[in-house]
């Protein structure tokens, strides 16, 4: 029979309704898979027990209702990045400076799902405070790609990152979708590593209250699914207007799902000059040309754009965000939450703590944040890239006044191996060279996986939309991810329980 | 652009970070790197653009001037590494 585990959310959605299946029996089945998980290091918090509660009070609902009440998420288990706020559950960003902090709130996202009806599995691992292309920067250890090469030494392998716990979670089948952050590529490139589709919708699409904050104008939360659909349910979920956050749009939140016509007949997708970088991987450039093609066999018509100012786009990226994080990050001070290194003065306690609390990645970014933002670089530095940053803006809006999409790769390679790049914090950067143009103007973009490297590994198709069209950004996903037919299971599943058994 | 050691410490002091003394030299080369790498926009021109402050235009209605949350010192302090009472405990400021 049938593994509960390897459904989708919209087939155990179907199930649930029909009620040949309980809550708490998918739950069961997941409990077991993310146990089997553990060797990836994919959870820091597992909940077996609030996870049974909440699947009981799933059944119970349902129990009583004629289904049309029910949330779109109801009795579905997921897991959620350890970067948002979740009620007196352990809360790290995978930094050792938020040692046993237990939020007394929830974040919006997170509690809308609940109030959706899913189910929570644990919290999962990720780079430190969302800094990082690979999950290696967490205090609790890099996360292990349950994919593996077909050749070469067949070493371990990154998931990405930083939502890189939550990618091998759902690609392992340990969950059947996970929440994650994108500040610049954070959901897209592990879902792309990970062979699952990583969807960040419109920055001001979810609220960001209660979600640990990295760089504010850029974070942004979104679904890591195992399909288009389940990304169209699940973002459904998570989206909505919120009063505590002040840049959460007041916009309604359409049924994504609806949006997956199929149909992508007479639409224009642009495909970017400044995308082809030098030393692009032949096989990347190949994935490209394919989706071009799959796209236009469906009836769209593919479109030469230029977007003049994508090569600045990292640079700006790497001025912006440290000078947003070496603020956001003031906070952990050794003094209302979190570790505490004594020290003699007040000045000395902070620094002990701060010096002890955070990771390489982290300290790097704060100092180059600081040093942007002090006198005397501010304008050559931070505003400049502000500056450089309305122009990579505008270089979208003057597309899309001709194009309804745009496609490009997700990710320059596929999965790198375990240690790699790590003593090359710019080499690391690379890695987002795709995702951060998109992020640095606000779009909603998706990573789809579309086919495999020649060692075996997945490799993903990033489409662009308008802001606030999400629909078309699912749209043309729907179509890529039914032409790719992608199938291909990575080499370490969870082993669930088995319906039946 | 290139930072020697005593600008990293410089910084490290604003940012109230500890750094050790051995680390010094190493952390500078990095930041090095990392700045010249960023030098590239400078070869930009961006006379008359301005300076990004919202990437989504936004018009965020003002709310109503209430007191919407409070009286919960205690889930406040929940999380405290050192409290007295309801307040929070530091290293003495004072004499």
């Amino acid at each position: 029979m049938e593994s509960l585990t390897t459904l989708t959310i919209a087939e155990a959605r179907d199930l649930l309704a029909k009620r040949e299946v309980g809550a708490r029996e998918l739950t069961e089945a997941h409990i077991a898979a993310v146990e089997a998980a553990r060797p990836l290091n994919a959870f820091i918090t597992e909940t077996p027990g609030k996870a049974l509660e909440m699947a009981a009070a799933s059944d119970d609902r349902r129990a009583r209702s004629d289904g049309a009440d029910l949330g779109v998420m109801e009795g579905i288990p997921i897991a959620v990045k350890d970067l948002f706020c979740t009620e007196d559950i352990l809360t790290t960003a995978g930094s050792h400076i938020l040692d046993g902090f237990h939020p007394p709130y929830e974040s919006t996202v997170s509690a809308n799902l609940w109030r959706a009806g899913a189910v929570l599995l644990g919290k999962t691992n990720m780079d430190e405070f969302a800094m990082g292309s690979s999950n290696m920067t967490s205090y609790y250890g890099g996360v292990e790609n349950p994919w593996r090469a077909r050749q070469a030494d067949n070493r371990p392998l990154v998931p990405g990152g930083s939502s890189g716990g939550s990618a091998a979670a759902v690609a392992a089948r340990a969950a059947m979708g996970a929440t994650g952050t994108d500040t610049g590529g954070s959901i897209r490139q592990p879902a792309a590593f990970s062979g699952i589709v990583g969807m960040k919708p419109t920055y001001g699409r979810c609220s960001r209250w209660g979600v640990v904050a990295f760089a504010s104008s850029l974070d942004q939360a979104g679904p890591l699914t195992r399909s288009v659909r389940d990304a169209a349910i699940m973002l459904r979920a998570m989206a909505g207007h919120d009063g505590k956050d002040s840049t959460s749009v007041d916009c309604p939140v359409p049924d994504y799902e609806a949006a997956l016509t199929g149909d992508v007949r007479g639409l224009r997708i642009g495909v970017p000059e400044q995308y082809r970088v030098d030393d692009m991987p032949d096989e990347i450039e190949a994935l490209w040309s394919q989706g071009i093609d799959w796209l236009k066999a469906a009836g769209a018509e593919p479109v030469e754009i230029s977007l003049p100012h994508t090569k600045y786009a990292l640079p700006t990226y790497y001025i912006v965000a440290p000078a947003e994080a070496s603020s956001n990050l003031a906070r952990y001070d050794g003094v209302r939450y979190g570790l505490r290194v004594p020290g003699g003065e007040l000045d000395e306690m902070y620094e002990a703590t701060r010096g002890e609390g955070f990771g390489a990645e982290v300290k790097r970014r704060v100092l180059i944040g600081t040093y942007v933002l002090s006198a005397g670089y501010y304008d050559a530095y931070y505003n400049k890239a502000r500056r450089v940053r309305s122009l990579i803006a505008k270089d979208f809006t003057d597309v899309f006044e001709t194009v309804d999409a745009i496609l490009t790769p997700t990710a320059p390679s596929a999965a790198f191996a375990i240690g790699e790049k790590m003593d090359d914090p710019i080499a690391m950067y690379l890695n987002d060279v795709f995702t951060v143009p998109a992020s640095l103007a606000g779009l909603p973009a998706i990573s789809v996986p579309a086919g495999l490297s020649a060692e075996g590994l997945p490799l993903g198709l990033h489409v662009i939309g308008k802001a606030f069209d999400e629909e078309m950004v699912l749209r043309v996903a729907g179509v890529l991810e039914a032409a790719a037919n992608f199938t291909e299971e990575p080499a370490f599943i969870a082993a669930g329980r088995r319906t039946g058994s | 652009m290139s930072v020697d050691r005593n600008t990293v410490k410089q910084i490290a002091k604003l940012a109230r970070i500890r750094v050790p003394e051995e680390q010094l030299d190493h952390l500078a080369g990095e930041l090095t790197n990392i700045l010249s790498w960023i030098e590239q926009l400078s070869e930009l021109d961006t006379e008359g653009v301005e300076p990004m402050t919202s990437v989504v235009e936004m018009h965020p209605a003002p709310r109503e001037d209430v007191v919407n949350d409070g009286g919960i010192a205690e889930k406040v302090m929940a999380n405290a590494p050192e409290a007295a009472g309801s307040f929070f405990a530091v290293p003495k400021v004072v004499e």
